[in-house]
């Protein structure tokens, strides 16, 4: 499999394994068709999990993951991708309904965009809410630290 | 500044709605707001309804009123520090959720529990997953308005936490597993306490059965309602009993075997129309197989360690990991980036609750006001773990 | 003076004719009382037999076993702030339980717990009861609507729907039972309640038994219907917890939400009368024709008395079983003493039927009379308060479009034909 689709795409797809677990690592402008290539012909039908990690010493700051398992295959896959923040990913709603609230917590936390997303919005924090949190350089004190200067008044904000 | 913001704005936009400026009684469509404070949202679930009489047209979920950022905990703390923390998401299923994250670390670190371990777990998770549906049968049978059955259920499954309490001195939040094995010996007389439970508990079931399953009322409120068909239920990732009632045969214990569960006979049980009544058909068909399950666990059960040889700090290699269970309520996952410290980089938990709640929307829409509560009962979430 | 005092308070006229205004009156306020108090053993007794079913203890702490929990519980609404919402209209919203107070009291005007044992005696009286009844919706529908909130409306209307509807089945199933009591010499039949008892005094049997099964039917249908008039499970759709927090009374607290749960009470009680005087033969004893004779309504005589002892008997072995312990020694007391009175009444009761029976007293013998009348009335009653409970207990709750369906497509068709059959029979054996 990985071979046929190597032939097609060229350097932008990478096959890895990890304790026996497979990924992909490919390149953000492939991800659309990738993904719907993988749901279409290899009969990974559903989307397990969409997340994120955020290294910020890398050049591209964020890696996107879709987990992905195949009923027919019995088998999970990784998809990653790699981009540098500020940078969108295509959404994966038309493909799998259940990327809605996934890509919404990934922006949610991460403050990664979605594009065609129908609805991108916070989901589990309040929409005022400022910063993503998994990123690594988000102060977990920072919030209420605010909350305290503006609502008690307190300089400090502890 | 934030929660305000978040009733006036999240919530209306997805549906279109304009807030109506006319009284209620003058306006066509009625908006009602049902939780956060609710008897029937199990939790701080908030759900919008958009209604035109008592039919749904259209609804949305308002979560995260219960979030505490267990993901950005998990980076702040070690490996075994953050063993207790998972309780807390699922919490009437602890055991289950501990089960998950132990076996995650334990395949970063590429170690394996000794089998003496791999029993315990299986028994403590089985007794967990059928308190859990217990828990579910008593709430949802309340919600559609018969009052017994709660008492029934949590009458039995009293009898599970006094196991736990006695095996690790917890009733809920168990943190019962520790990496790479189990801390606690069983204490003595506990194959023969589960298996008086396994004896106990199996006319209950039946008891409950009775009150429920052919009675005309919960029969005319449960079958046709909130169906989800199996096409759809994949496409939303919905997984656990609801896709299993919609007619696919899969449970992770079968198809990616964990622990040691490849090695016990059980069945699947699997629905046909994927309506409420065959969720309920399947659950209660699974706390039979797990009872199953744990007659051959505890019948079965070697002697020997009960801890692999893991390093006193835990610290695995630079890599990452996706390792998912068959809770109570669904697939869950635990996907773990390592940096080679002893904190995890990133750990991602893939909560089947979170996922099955997003097909609450298409389950009941054209249905009735009544059907939500009976829907949202079925779907068996806990708002610990949806929010985390 | 004296004489002509106790003639008149001992006189057999039928009540609600001129010259027993007085007797009315008294009437009047025994059944307030009465009621009142059946309201509160009710709510004891339905927290109790409901944890029992639920294996559970049910109120333990106040009093011995609870006994005292509906005081705690009148006190604590009656002290609590009374909130009326800023939204609401005040007035309707003020007005709306005693409303449903007032319709579901006034049917007791005419409910006949005996032959001269009713307050009034309106030739009319079962086409009141349905009416005054059926008032108790407007209670509920402006409370929904005054409370000015999304819950309460939908509450409110799903009860004026779910009352309009089944009040059709039960009306044909009522007059199903008025046609039977024109089955006489005459021909012509009643709508007094005493009448319609004594029809089937008359007739020797009781409406349920009559034509069996039709009698029955109606019965079932209108058994069915009360439920659903009451708001009681399973159709408690109006105050569907699960679904709409508290329904019509969600804004509703303190003394105006108890005003409600009297009204709701008084209502059980009311409708289960209905039933009781037109299918069970209202104040008449079991078996008042076959088992005939002085001897046997001696024997029925001593149930009243029989029944105190049998409570009494309970309330004893409950104070034996009290735990030993200096903690328990008030509610060991208060148990006993309650006993002890429950026994004394038993006594009593059963002194008087004894003495009915040897003496030629007459008052002596019409005071046995008439509590054996209201005796048997209020057992019947029972019967039916206890179904409701048992209902709620093993029941899920039907859907509002259900339960249309239900009233409009199984009820009202088969209690028309019932009505129809009864009459073809009727007529034919009559």
């Amino acid at each position: 499999m990985v071979e046929k689709y190597r032939h097609q795409y060229g350097s932008g797809l990478e096959a890895q394994s990890y304790l026996g677990q497979n990924y992909f690592s490919v390149d953000r402008s492939l991800i659309p068709n990738f993904l719907k290539l993988l749901r279409d012909e290899e009969q990974f039908d559903y989307c397990v999990d969409i997340t994120a990690v955020h290294y910020p010493k890398r050049e591209k700051q964020f890696e996107v993951i879709w987990i992905l398992y195949s009923f027919a295959r019995n088998e999970r896959v990784r998809v990653k991708t790699q981009i540098v923040d500020g940078e969108s990913v295509a959404s994966a709603v038309p493909l799998w309904a259940t990327a809605n609230w996934l890509e919404r917590e990934v922006y949610d936390m991460f403050g990664i965009k979605f594009d065609g997303h129908p609805d991108l919005k916070r989901i589990l924090l309040p929409d005022g809410w400022k910063g993503f949190p998994l990123r690594k350089d988000y102060g977990i004190l920072q919030q209420d630290q605010e909350w305290v200067q503006i609502n008690l008044g307190i300089e400090s904000g502890q | 500044m934030t929660a305000e913001t978040k009733n006036a704005t999240n919530a209306l936009s997805n549906l279109d709605l304009e807030t109506p400026e006319k009284p209620y009684l003058d306006s066509n469509e009625l908006i009602i707001n049902m939780g956060p404070q609710h008897p029937a949202t199990h939790g701080v679930l908030r759900v919008i309804l958009k209604l035109d009489g008592e039919k749904v047209l259209g609804t949305e979920c308002v979560i995260g009123y219960l979030h505490r950022g267990v993901e950005k905990i998990a980076e702040n703390r070690t490996y075994t520090m953050f063993n207790p923390y998972v309780d807390r998401m699922d919490y009437v299923a602890a055991v289950s959720n501990g089960l998950g994250y132990c076996q995650a670390v334990e395949k970063l670190l590429n170690v394996e529990a000794p089998p003496r371990a791999n029993y315990i777990r299986v028994i403590l998770t089985e007794l967990n997953r059928i308190a859990s549906h217990q828990l579910w049968l008593g709430t949802h049978a309340l919600d559609i308005g018969a009052m017994t059955p709660l008492f029934y259920t949590f009458r039995d499954r009293e009898e599970i936490l006094k196991i736990f309490e006695k095996y690790c001195g917890a009733r809920l939040t168990t943190h019962a597993f520790r990496i790479g094995g189990c801390q606690y010996e069983t204490y003595a007389g506990f194959e023969r306490e589960v298996k008086e439970f396994v004896a106990f508990v199996k006319p209950k079931i039946d008891e409950y059965e009775e009150l429920l399953t052919t009675n005309r009322i919960w029969l005319e409120r449960t079958k046709n309602v909130g169906v989800i068909s199996a096409e759809d239920a994949i496409a939303l990732g919905v997984t656990g009993p609801v896709l299993r009632a919609s007619g696919v045969k899969w449970d992770i214990r079968k198809a990616l075997p964990y622990a040691n569960y490849s090695e016990f006979d059980f069945e699947i049980p699997i629905g046909e129309n994927g309506d409420t009544y065959d969720r309920y058909l399947v659950r209660m068909a699974e706390m039979r197989q797990s009872l199953r399950i744990i007659e051959q666990a505890v019948e079965r059960i070697p002697e020997g360690p009960i801890m692999a040889k893991v390093p006193k700090v835990i610290k695995p290699a630079a890599g990452e990991i996706y390792h998912s269970i068959e809770a109570p309520k669904g697939e869950l996952g635990y996907f773990i980036v390592s940096d080679g410290s002893t904190q995890p980089y990133r750990l991602r938990v893939r909560p089947p609750s979170f996922v099955n709640l997003q097909a609450l929307d298409i389950m009941v829409r054209g249905l009735l006001v009544a059907d939500v509560v009976a829907v949202i009962g079925t779907l068996d979430i806990v708002l610990g773990e949806v929010d985390r | 003076m004296l004489n002509s005092l106790m003639s008149y308070l001992g006189s057999s006229v039928t009540p609600g004719e001129a010259g027993n205004q007085l007797w009315a009156l008294i009437y009047v306020l025994i059944i307030f009382t009465g009621v009142s108090v059946a309201v509160i053993a009710m709510n004891w007794l339905e927290r109790k037999a409901l944890a029992h079913f639920q294996v559970r203890l049910g109120p333990m702490r106040v009093g011995p076993h609870g006994l005292l929990q509906p005081i705690a519980d009148a006190v604590k609404l009656l002290l609590k702030e009374d909130i009326i919402p800023s939204e609401a209209d005040k007035f309707v919203f003020w007005i709306a339980p005693l409303i449903g107070l007032l319709a579901s009291f006034t049917v007791y005007t005419v409910v006949p717990f005996g032959p001269s044992q009713a307050v009034s005696d309106m030739n009319i009286g079962i086409l009141f009861m349905l009416g005054v009844s059926s008032l108790g919706v407007l209670g509920i529908v402006m409370a929904g609507w005054a409370s000015n909130s999304h819950y309460p409306l939908i509450g409110a209307l799903r009860s004026s729907a779910q009352m309009v509807s089944y009040e059709v089945a039960m009306g044909l199933a009522v007059v199903s039972a008025i046609l039977m009591t024109s089955l006489n010499q005459t021909g012509t039949g009643t709508l007094s309640m005493i009448g319609i008892v004594q029809a089937q005094q008359e007739q020797h049997v009781w409406f349920l038994f009559k034509f069996f099964p039709l009698g029955a039917i109606a019965f079932v249908i209108f058994a069915i219907a009360m439920v659903a008039e009451t708001n009681r499970a399973p159709f408690d759709l109006a105050e569907a917890e699960s679904e709409l927090t508290a329904g019509f009374h969600t804004e509703y607290s303190g003394l105006r939400w108890s005003l409600f749960m009297l009204a709701e009470y008084a209502a059980m009680i009311a409708v289960s009368s209905i039933a009781v005087a037109l299918w069970l033969g209202g104040w008449m004893r079991p078996f008042s024709h076959w088992l005939s004779g002085g001897a046997w309504d001696f024997v029925f005589s001593l149930f009243p008395g029989l029944t105190f002892l049998g409570l009494a008997a309970i309330a004893i072995r409950g104070t034996i079983r009290m735990p030993k312990h200096s903690l328990f020694r008030i509610q060991t007391i208060g148990l006993g003493a309650f006993a002890a009175v429950l026994s004394g009444i038993g006594l009593l009761l059963l002194g008087i039927a004894v003495g009915a029976r040897a003496g030629d007293h007459v008052a002596l013998a019409r005071s046995a009379d008439a509590l054996n009348n209201v005796y048997w009335f209020v057992m019947k009653i029972a019967v039916f308060m206890y179904m409701f409970i048992w209902y709620r207990a093993t029941w899920p709750r039907y859907r509002f479009d259900q339960l249309m369906s239900v009233g409009w497509k199984v009820m009202l068709p088969i209690s028309l034909g019932v009505l129809i059959v009864t009459a073809i029979v009727g007529v034919i054996v009559g």
